[in-house]
């Protein structure tokens, strides 16, 4: 099944990159972890309008797109959903020693449809509700932000039993979405773009900032529009961008 | 179970009229034949006679109506399912089932599957006797023999204690050597079972051996439907016209001369002495008479060899081919007994100036008997 | 390799994933005998829309059908309408839920072999039942069920080893309850994820053993029903 998967990716890598390797100079192809697929696509508009250059996007998730590198693929740039994946393509090799850089930082939220319900870190401490949804904490940076949260407000034990998890932090989004569970930490970018249900934005203090670093891939060391991409990442238009899906940026925490 | 056929009620038939369509073929077949004795369905193969089978069975539906002794099983209003008539099936492979021992098999349809005694009908040492499937009792069906496997399926069909029992070719899957293995077992059935049979088969020697009544089909057509040989001596029909033309004559053995051995056989009619065999005075015998083995003279021959000479009738003359004619004649001095047939060349009709309702007399060179059952 | 002992919650893990294999099979062979034999015997020409819904869960990515799943059981689905009899409001992250879901994604591993068995069985016994006087009952007792009995056992044998492995969809819809939803293949997951090799070494090569009885199982299967006679 998973190498099922991974085949057929690298399928729709290749036929992404097939026309890309025959355009102009001008364009580069970025590998971007799927939680910044919205972000990155205006990303890449404004990139084009402002510079003229073409960024191809890839989507995956970060482990994938990790390991695809890892088998050459033609990518020149690495928008990953954590810091440990760039770092580790840096000493790896794959990667351009010194270009790993925080583009943008995961919020989490805890959400609910219910438009009652989530008031504050009072909602946690009262426990009235059946289940509260979380990503696999030992597998998603979400859901070890989401632990680290409740511990830190010192509800975690008497919440445990309630506590469903989901394998990622989209599942943990459906699980609240679908109403399966009342309400669950989520990342403030999958509800940033609506208004439904309500809120709490948890103070950045009570858990371990969720960096997403960004990296020149050594395939793009001598693409000028690799560069320029990154550099624009880093740019004040692209931070406007990133902070409207939700993210925090390194700049403006 | 009555060993004797027992005399048939006034009016006792078979009535089956279908028609429509199954697949590509169409059938519009009906037919009256009385209810008792063996039917034939004869006819090419794909004429539909299976069809009316299945039809008669409720395994197919059909438009029509079926109605036995005055019992409708179909009609415009009634359909009864086939687990609701009360028949047996013998189809053309046994068809046993695999994940039952021959026992099981044969008492799967039997009342309560308890072995029927003869007090509640056909009883089940009287089947296995009958078929002589005793030593294959506790055997799976897996190492039966063609022949077994087809006489445990007619067991089978018997012992659910039809009302009328229909067989679909039951021979065809069988080589020749266990077909006439398997022959005098359903001559014993037709000899001492009561219930009427509908015999499906495109071989006329089988057909001849067992069937009273013939119903011809064609085309999913009935052409002809009748006493056998009615329907044999039927100028008309396909059977008189063609060269292997034949009679089959119910006869009853009335004497046995030992010291020449030769048989004395009553029909309708007259009598034919054969040398055979043919069992005690009363036995019931099928005599069949070729055609091309029948002559005729205007005067009772002298000095011949031939021992049959029997005064008969010319009933009717059909020219058959560029110089041979069929002569349908009855037997008897006034012509009403049997019928048989007499091919002739049309040379000799001319010159012995013979015309139809002339008397004569049948020099008959061959008469068989049926083989014989072990009865 | 010395074997490291079984923690409480990983023989909770392999309860859990038999009982739900066994519960699943029962009821798959209770509903999916009707559903095979209609496949079987119908001739309504819409039949094989029937037969692609019920394998559907075949080519779907077990995403798509927990998603599905997810919603069905939720609050808003008939799941949660059930749920609300007993005042819950979800029949997600119970093991009910797993069940149903169990159910839907092993169906066609159950139908389709009994389905291929009715077939394979022709019109003949059947009729040759109905004309021995056997009542429809009868004849599927006593002939349809005796002679598809191998595609009953394949049947059996592929939804218990199927529900066994199912991964995605006990992700989607399970929540990762341990005594309640953790499933082995989850555990083996979670194990791999945090690094706990000895543990997930020992589960997997069950797996692996498992999976290898299960085939051998079925290919004897196989060979009986291809024995020479009938």
């Amino acid at each position: 099944m998973m190498s099922l998967r991974s085949l057929a990716a690298g399928l729709v890598v290749a036929a992404i990159s097939l026309p890309a390797s025959m355009a102009a100079a001008a364009e580069t192809n970025v590998a971007v972890a799927a939680n910044f697929t919205e972000a990155a696509k205006e990303i890449a508009a404004a990139f084009k309008e402002k510079t003229g250059d073409e960024a191809a996007l890839s989507f995956g998730s970060t482990g994938q797109l990790y390991t695809q590198i890892s088998q050459d693929a033609p990518f020149e740039v690495f928008l990953a959903a954590d810091d440990e994946r760039p770092a580790k393509a840096v000493s790896e090799g794959y990667a351009v020693e010194g270009s790993a850089f925080t583009y943008a930082i995961g919020k989490i939220v805890l959400w609910s449809t219910d438009a009652d319900l989530v008031s504050g870190e009072d909602t946690l401490r009262s426990g009235d509700f059946n289940k509260i949804s979380i990503a696999n904490p030992t597998t998603a940076p979400y859901g070890a932000a989401a632990v680290e949260t409740m511990k830190a407000l010192g509800v975690y034990d008497d919440l445990e039993p309630k506590i469903v998890q989901g394998n990622n932090i989209a599942q943990a989004f459906q699980f609240v979405q679908t109403g399966n569970a009342e309400l669950g930490f989520v990342a403030l970018s999958q509800i940033a773009a609506n208004s439904e249900g309500s809120r709490w934005e948890v103070p950045v203090d009570l858990y371990t900032p969720i960096k997403q670093d960004a990296v020149l891939l050594k395939k793009g060391e001598e693409s000028a529009a690799a560069k320029a991409f990154l550099d624009f990442l880093k740019g004040p238009e692209a931070g406007a961008i990133i902070e409207k899906y939700g993210y925090g940026t390194a700049a403006g925490s | 179970m009555t060993v004797q056929t027992p005399p048939p009620m006034a009016g006792s038939t078979i009535e089956a009229a279908f028609s429509g369509r199954l697949g590509n073929f169409a059938l519009d077949a009906s037919f009256s034949v009385p209810a008792r004795g063996v039917t034939g369905l004869f006819g090419p193969s794909g004429c539909g006679k299976t069809s009316v089978l299945r039809c008669a069975a409720g395994l197919n539906r059909l438009q029509g109506t079926f109605s036995i002794d005055g019992e409708v099983w179909q009609d415009d209003k009634t359909f009864r399912p086939t687990h609701r008539r009360p028949i047996g099936y013998v189809f053309q492979e046994a068809s046993l089932f695999p994940h039952l021992s021959v026992r099981q098999n044969l008492l799967f349809g039997a009342p309560g599957r308890q072995p029927p005694s003869s007090a509640t009908g056909t009883s089940f040492e009287e089947v296995i006797e009958l078929l002589g499937i005793g030593d294959l009792l506790a055997r799976s069906t897996s190492n039966l023999s063609g022949g077994e496997r087809q006489r445990v399926a007619i067991g089978r069909a018997l012992l659910s204690q039809p009302k009328l029992l229909l067989m679909d070719e039951p021979l065809s899957a069988l080589d020749r050597q266990t077909k006439d293995g398997v022959l005098p077992f359903l001559e014993r059935l037709h000899d001492r079972l009561a219930m009427p049979v509908l015999y499906v088969s495109h071989d006329i020697a089988e057909v001849e051996r067992l069937a009273d009544h013939l119903v011809l089909m064609q085309a999913g057509k009935v052409l002809a439907a009748g006493p056998l040989a009615e329907l044999q001596a039927d100028p008309n029909l396909p059977l008189a016209a063609s060269r292997e033309a034949v009679v089959s004559l119910d006869a009853v053995v009335e004497s046995y001369d030992a010291s020449f051995g030769l048989a004395r056989l009553a029909v309708a009619g007259g009598h034919f002495e054969i040398p055979a065999a043919a069992g005690a005075p009363g036995t019931r015998r099928r005599i069949r008479i070729a055609a091309g083995d029948v002559s005729l003279t205007r005067r009772p021959p002298e000095g011949t060899t031939i021992i049959n000479i029997l005064p008969v009738r010319i009933l009717s003359e059909t020219p058959v081919g560029a110089h041979e004619t069929l002569l349908v004649l009855r037997l008897g001095e006034n012509g009403e007994g049997a019928r048989l047939l007499s091919r002739v060349t049309r040379r000799s009709w001319h010159h012995l100036q013979l015309e139809v309702g002339q008397k004569l007399y049948a020099q008959i060179k061959g008469v068989a008997l049926t083989p014989a059952s072990a009865a | 390799m010395s074997v490291p002992e079984l923690s409480s919650e990983t023989l909770s893990a392999i309860r859990l994933t038999i009982e739900l294999a066994a519960i699943t099979t029962v009821i798959l062979l209770l509903v999916g005998t009707p559903i095979a034999w209609w496949l079987a015997r119908s001739k309504a020409w819409w039949k094989e829309a029937i037969a692609t819904v019920v394998a559907l869960p075949l080519v779907l990515p077990p995403t798509v059908l927990g998603f599905y799943l997810l919603v069905a059981l939720g609050p808003s689905g008939p799941g949660g309408q059930i749920a609300s009899l007993w005042g819950a409001r979800t029949l997600a992250f119970t093991f009910e839920g797993l069940v149903i879901g169990s159910v839907i994604y092993s169906m066609p591993f159950v139908v389709q072999p009994i389905r291929n068995a009715f077939e394979a069985m022709g019109e003949r016994p059947l009729e040759v039942a109905a004309t021995l006087r056997a009542s429809p009952l009868r004849t599927f007792w006593s002939v349809a069920l005796p002679l598809a009995r191998p595609g009953f056992l394949t049947g059996a044998v592929l939804g218990f080893a199927h529900t066994v492995g199912e991964f995605g969809v006990v992700l989607m819809i399970g929540g990762n309850i341990p005594g309640e939803t953790k499933v082995l293949s989850v555990a083996i997951y979670d194990y791999v994820e945090t690094l706990r090799w000895a543990e997930a070494t020992v589960l997997a090569a069950g797996m692996v053993v498992f999976a290898f009885i299960v085939i051998l199982t079925m290919t004897l299967i196989e060979k009986r029903v291809a024995r020479p006679g009938k």
